[in-house]
């Protein structure tokens, strides 16, 4: 991306204002944050040293590992299945594998406890097995404890890495494979030292996503009462009033953030390797036999049944049995709720990724680079700090407006912004806008510089150039990052709770309420619109994927 | 899709502008799940014509309602512990309220001295232990919680819930610090496992085997009798009311207070007075099995059949000036670990 | 005739490094230029600064008489009516071979655009490929769809970067002939830019010879073989090897080989040392002649060989030879010498 130095048009300074502004917004409540980090009202930070900082600190390295290394697993031996080998279901595991990312966390957090708790059906049935009648007759792993919140935020969160991995070992150049066969490696050695270093940007980034969802997750950590940074931050500001408390601790939590995102900075530099647009023919995939085919089956099938037809069965068949309780015109409003905010959030976010994307490709100013990396902070802060580092900027500047109008004018203007569904999708852009830059900043670096050059040299300025020869290139890059953003937002919980206004629930927190109170049953539908929203998107998704191969890669 | 998006722009910004607009209502913050008051504001909202907006804002009201400052929409607030209820008020953000009927309706060791807050119910923490595996009176306080003839027995849900935190403050205000700690320690090393779920839940535990002894608001035990799915799980419980021979059960409040900038200050004092009136403490009392603060309610039969109980007399205000030193005990010992 | 592109002592900057420094030159209308370098020589920075994509430092770029580009002002690339060719053909994956053509098309007039992109697509051989797309074309039907795109605007000024380089061999040299022979056609003005000098030969009436951001010779591809101004431009354009010699006076060198005769510059000394330029082409085969030198190596080469002899005093020089001589590595080879040129350089 460094090719394109810069260009010489009277817009340069627009492209640079527009960023520099995007990346301010976005940074606000982070800087709202760190100041009251630094100025709290009391210091609460010595106390956390010495006493719950340790345990916050390590559960949550252990739980980020733990799930690092779960949607490593998951995610890149799944992609790497549907992309080489041909074996049972193999193309509609192409899809299917991504449907677990339609279910939130929560959500499967609450259904496995009821599954496998010791009222649950599966422990009733050991029991009945084998003639034992109180929990300490027997030993069975509980669900709510680190091992469970690892695998079940695996089973949810592996889908980000499966598509990055996919796509990316879908992109590689069979060539290299080729080469490196002939060179004496087997099919293994080559995924292993071709195909995955190849691959590993893509992987960064999905695992970088999935443990950034970790770090914010907290209805999960809240249910399983595993004490995070997350839940540390939960507790000192709500418990203890303590926001400044809460404020450090999230400053500890973006260290971690920024760490990832310096990792995966430096895998991608030093890869740094440049696909172009190119003319390559299609990965031929190897027919898998016997014992082989049926393993590559089970590995590719157990993710899609336990992350998703396990929870979603039973949410359906709560959903259906409650159905009376739960399918109401209160129901209803919630649903049309959580549908508008995500749809304008979502496109809210493609604008603005697109801007800032294309102005760092045009641009390419180091300042440009940092501007994009900053936008994309809000990612890191979990949903209910930033939700109060969005609220307080909103509420000063609400405050300022108001107090000059009574000034002047004598009219209260009251709260424009923060007693609005503007705070909520303010707050929802912010957080999920690393997505699309991610997302669409791939894309773009996959356009080849010289096809803006010649566009530019046929007489487009840049804004006809994006519009009509990037635009249509990274469609479904677009497509991909409008769809996860709807999903995330659909999905969020903590901020939503914090910020809607009054007489707004959406889903996820009708979902929540319920849950919170041991009454998933009542809110199963709920969580299955959820699910279902979700759904199509990822319908839609395997369809672009598909179809933008054949247009950027067809064979000659 | 442009129109679709100008559409739902559209109604968006005048969601956010109709609802200051609209004059005949008023607007609750609550700590208190829905649920749980919501039939009581229709009730209101029925007599009255008072629209009722409840936000339900279980983490992070108090924040909420600081950054919005004057232009803040909030009329009420409702908690479901003294805590919150006094951080509110000690957070400047309330104001004193003068009212007739609420004096006379609400015991004055029910209300704030300033007449900031107003308790609504009150709930006693009760000790429930297993009916088959603990013998009656083997349990009486909460100090015999320490005891380590109950090690592996106990469970609760976390020391840094409001409940709890209102125990642990109560034992500070009884015991002092350095005694409380060492009970609160005491009864970390007596957990089953560690702190999870609600305090249904621990009931729920009693049932399973998973332990033997729990400390719950009483009021559950009457929802669960009610649940044809949790009613097994009370059935095995034996409801202690503590310290009976001491300084009494220890109590908390659901309360309210009116926010200090309040812009629907009269509907929000008619509903003040409304839930303290006859008809709304009785909604309470039948529907949540909660004590009314009201004298003269008639508690609903399952919660009488227990009794009537000594009741700690101490002074909430004082326990929740031990809220945070509460807190931070819990992370001391460790509690949730 | 004025220049229609005046590069005059630019200077630029690229990745923080100086990759162009006090570079000049100029272009007349319907000279196919071409600059030829060795990668990382800042070739393509000019390039780019021609066509708007890099800053200048310092310096000025001209193009009909308007100052383009200069360290205060730019104007950008699109403003600019010049067309650029890519070595990737950079083209629209999206859009078909029409819609590439006609992309830098800006008038409103459909039919008028329908005509140029036929005509286009005549010039360059590829009537009836309208409605493809680029994937479905060879890499050769690519480039030419780029050129035809890049064409059509009718541009002041075309840009070429490394156009042939990904082609093969053949290819190459036919296209490379053929685009010169449209571009003349068509009167066009042309910038190559390249590593190859073979490009540059078969296609371009001035070159230049880039080195480490400066221009080291602007001339004649004739004159860069045969008159190499710099020892660099005398390496890098074509095979020779440089032999010890020493001038005798104003118009005669002493070498090893032969004593020649030829005028001198001003500035030769008598007695002077240097190092003479001697090029395969310039050592006849001749079986008659009596001074020998032996075979080292051969290159078959198809019409001819090329052999690496060792003279008697062991230095080494490079014969062309019609391949029919076909002589065995370590025989002796009657040669005869025949230069031109004199093209000497001092010893440094």
């Amino acid at each position: 991306m460094t090719d394109t130095n810069s260009s010489l048009g009277s817009s340069a300074a627009a492209w640079r204002i527009g960023t520099t502004g995007i990346a301010l917004i976005a940074m606000l409540p982070v800087l709202a944050i760190v100041w009251l980090a630094l100025f709290p009202s009391e210091n609460i930070w010595p106390h956390l040293v010495s006493t719950v900082l340790p345990r916050y600190l390590s559960n949550t390295v252990i739980l980020m590992v733990g799930v690092g290394i779960s949607v490593f697993l998951i995610g890149v031996s799944t992609a790497y299945l549907v992309s080489t080998y041909v074996f049972p279901g193999q193309q509609y595991f192409a899809w299917l594998l991504i449907l677990p990312l339609a279910v939130p966390a929560y959500v499967i957090a609450y259904l496995y406890t009821d599954l496998l708790e010791f009222a649950g059906p599966v422990q009733t049935m050991i029991r009945g097995l084998f003639g034992w009648e109180l929990a300490r007759d027997y030993w069975f792993p509980n669900v709510r404890s680190m091992g469970g919140a690892i695998i079940l935020m695996g089973l949810v969160l592996y889908p980000y890495v499966y598509l990055m991995a996919r796509a990316s070992f879908l992109e590689q150049s069979p060539h290299l494979l080729d080469v490196s066969r002939l060179m004496g490696r087997s099919q293994f050695n080559t995924f292993l030292f071709v195909s995955l270093p190849i691959a590993r940007p893509g992987i960064a980034i999905g695992i970088a996503l999935a443990l950034m969802e970790t770090l914010n997750d907290f209805g999960t950590v809240d249910y399983f009462a595993i004490h995070t940074l997350t839940a540390g931050i939960f507790d000192v500001w709500l418990n203890m009033n303590n926001l400044g408390g809460a404020a450090q601790i999230a400053i500890v939590m973006l260290t971690f953030v920024l760490l990832l995102i310096g990792l995966e900075y430096i895998g991608r530099k030093r890869i740094g390797f440049y696909q172009s647009v190119g003319r390559f023919t299609r990965i031929e995939k190897i027919q898998l036999t016997g014992l082989a085919k049926w393993a590559a089956f089970m590995v590719c099938f157990v993710p899609v049944l336990a992350g998703f037809f396990i929870p979603v069965g039973m949410l359906i068949n709560y959903g259906i049995t409650y159905f009376e309780q739960s399918w109401t015109e209160q129901f209803r409003e919630y649903a049309l709720n959580s549908l508008s905010v995500s749809i304008i959030a979502a496109i809210c976010c493609i604008v603005i990724a697109v801007f800032v994307s294309y102005a760092k490709r045009i641009e390419g100013n180091a300042w440009l680079g940092s501007a994009s990396k900053l936008a994309s902070m809000g990612y890191a802060v979990p949903g209910a700090v930033l939700a109060v580092g969005v609220i307080i900027p909103l509420a000063v500047f609400d405050n300022a407006v108001d107090g000059f109008f009574r000034a002047q004018f004598g009219v209260s203007t009251g709260l424009i912004l923060s007693g609005t569904t503007f705070a909520l999708i303010l707050t929802y852009v912010i957080r999920f806008l690393a997505i699309s830059i991610g997302s669409i900043e791939s894309s773009f670096s996959k356009i080849s510089t010289s096809i803006d050059m010649a566009a530019r040299t046929l007489g487009h300025p840049p804004f006809r150039t994006l519009r009509r020869y990037h635009l249509p290139l990274i469609k479904s890059g677009i497509f991909t990052a409008a769809l996860i953003v709807f999903v995330d937002c659909m999905k969020e919980l903590p901020a939503t709770l914090l910020l809607r206004p009054f007489n707004f629930e959406t889903l996820a927190t009708h979902v929540y309420l319920f849950a919170a109170d041991e009454m998933i049953e009542q809110s199963a539908l709920g969580a299955l619109f959820i699910v279902l929203c979700g759904l199509i998107p990822v319908i839609v998704l395997s369809k672009t994927i598909s179809s933008s191969q054949v247009l950027v890669r067809q064979p000659n | 899709m442009k129109i679709l998006l100008f559409a739902t722009l559209g109604t968006i910004v005048l969601m956010g502008f109709s609802q200051s607009d609209a004059a005949n209502q008023v607007n609750v913050y609550s700590t208190r799940k829905p649920q749980l008051i919501q039939p009581m504001f229709d009730e209101f909202t029925a007599t009255t014509g008072i629209d009722v907006n409840v936000v339900f804002a279980e983490k992070g009201m108090l924040e909420k309602l600081r950054s919005e400052g004057v232009n803040s929409s909030a009329d009420l607030v409702f908690t479901a512990d003294i805590g919150r209820l006094s951080d509110v008020k000690n957070a400047g953000l309330t104001q004193a309220v003068q009212s007739i009927a609420l004096d006379s309706n609400i015991p004055a060791s029910m209300r704030d001295n300033e007449n900031h807050w107003f308790g609504l119910t009150s709930r006693a923490r009760i000790i429930v232990v297993s009916r088959e595996r603990i013998n009656d009176g083997d349990v009486t306080t909460y100090e015999d919680l320490a005891d380590p003839k109950f090690k592996g027995l106990i469970c609760t849900r976390s020391g840094k819930h409001a409940y709890m935190v209102a125990l642990t403050a109560a034992m500070i205000t009884h015991h002092g610090i350095e005694r409380a700690e060492q009970w609160l320690a005491g009864v970390k090393s007596n957990l089953a496992r560690r702190p999870e779920g609600n305090d249904r839940a621990q009931v729920k535990a009693i049932k399973e085997g998973a332990c033997d002894i729990a400390v719950i608001n009483h009021y559950y035990i009457y929802k669960m009798l009610a649940d044809p799915k949790q009613k097994p799980w009370a059935d095995a419980v034996r409801v202690i009311f503590p310290n009976q021979n001491g300084r009494g059960t220890h109590m908390n409040i659901s309360g309210m207070a009116m926010t200090k900038h309040a812009p629907n200050r009269d509907n929000a004092l008619k509903l003040m007075e409304f839930l303290a009136s006859e008809k709304a403490q009785q909604m309470y009392t039948q529907l949540n099995g909660e004590y009314a603060v009201k004298q003269g309610i008639p508690l609903t039969d399952s919660v009488k059949a227990w009794g009537d109980f000594k009741r700690d007399p101490v002074n909430l205000a004082e326990v929740a000036s031990y809220r945070r030193a509460a807190s931070k005990m819990a992370d001391r010992v460790g509690y949730d670990d | 005739m004025p220049p229609i592109l005046k590069v005059e002592n630019i200077r630029c900057r690229y990745e923080n490094q100086s990759a162009v420094d006090s570079t000049s030159f100029e272009l007349e209308q319907g000279t196919l230029a071409c600059l030829l370098g060795p990668s990382g020589c800042g070739k393509t920075t000019v390039l780019r600064a021609i066509a708007g994509f890099q800053k200048l430092i310092r310096g000025s770029i001209t193009l009909n008489n308007t100052c383009i580009s200069s360290p205060e002002g730019n104007i950008p690339p699109e403003q600019r009516n010049l067309s650029m060719v890519f070595q990737d053909g950079a083209l629209f994956p999206h859009l078909t071979v029409e819609k590439n053509i006609a992309a830098g098309l800006h008038g409103n007039d459909k039919k008028k655009n329908q005509t140029i992109v036929g005509e286009m697509l005549s010039h360059v051989r590829l009537s009836g490929f309208n409605k493809r797309y680029p994937h479905e074309l060879s890499g050769g039907q690519q480039q030419r769809v780029a050129l035809a795109r890049a064409l059509a605007p009718k541009p002041r000024l075309l840009l070429m970067d490394e156009p042939f380089s990904s082609l093969d061999l053949a290819l190459r040299e036919s296209l490379g002939q053929e685009v010169r022979d449209l571009l003349k056609n068509i009167g066009a003005t042309c910038i190559l830019v390249t590593h190859d000098q073979q490009d540059a030969f078969t296609f371009s009436d001035q070159a230049g010879v880039m080195r480490d951001g400066k221009i080291e010779q602007w001339d004649t591809p004739y004159n860069l073989y045969h008159k190499p101004a710099t020892r660099f431009v005398a390496d890098f354009v074509g095979d020779g090897v440089f032999l010890d010699a020493a001038i005798l006076d104003q118009n005669k060198i002493w070498s090893e080989l032969a004593v020649l005769t030829g005028d001198l510059p001003d500035d030769a000394r008598r007695g002077q040392r240097v190092q003479l330029l001697v090029r395969p082409d310039d050592i006849i085969h001749d079986d008659e002649s009596k001074m020998t030198a032996r075979i080292k190596k051969k290159t078959f080469r198809g019409e001819s060989y090329l052999y690496t002899l060792v003279l008697p005093s062991g230095s080494e020089i490079l014969s062309l030879v019609p391949s029919h001589h076909n002589h065995a590595i370590g025989e002796d080879l009657g040669i005869k010498l025949e230069i031109d040129h004199l093209v000497y350089f001092h010893d440094d």
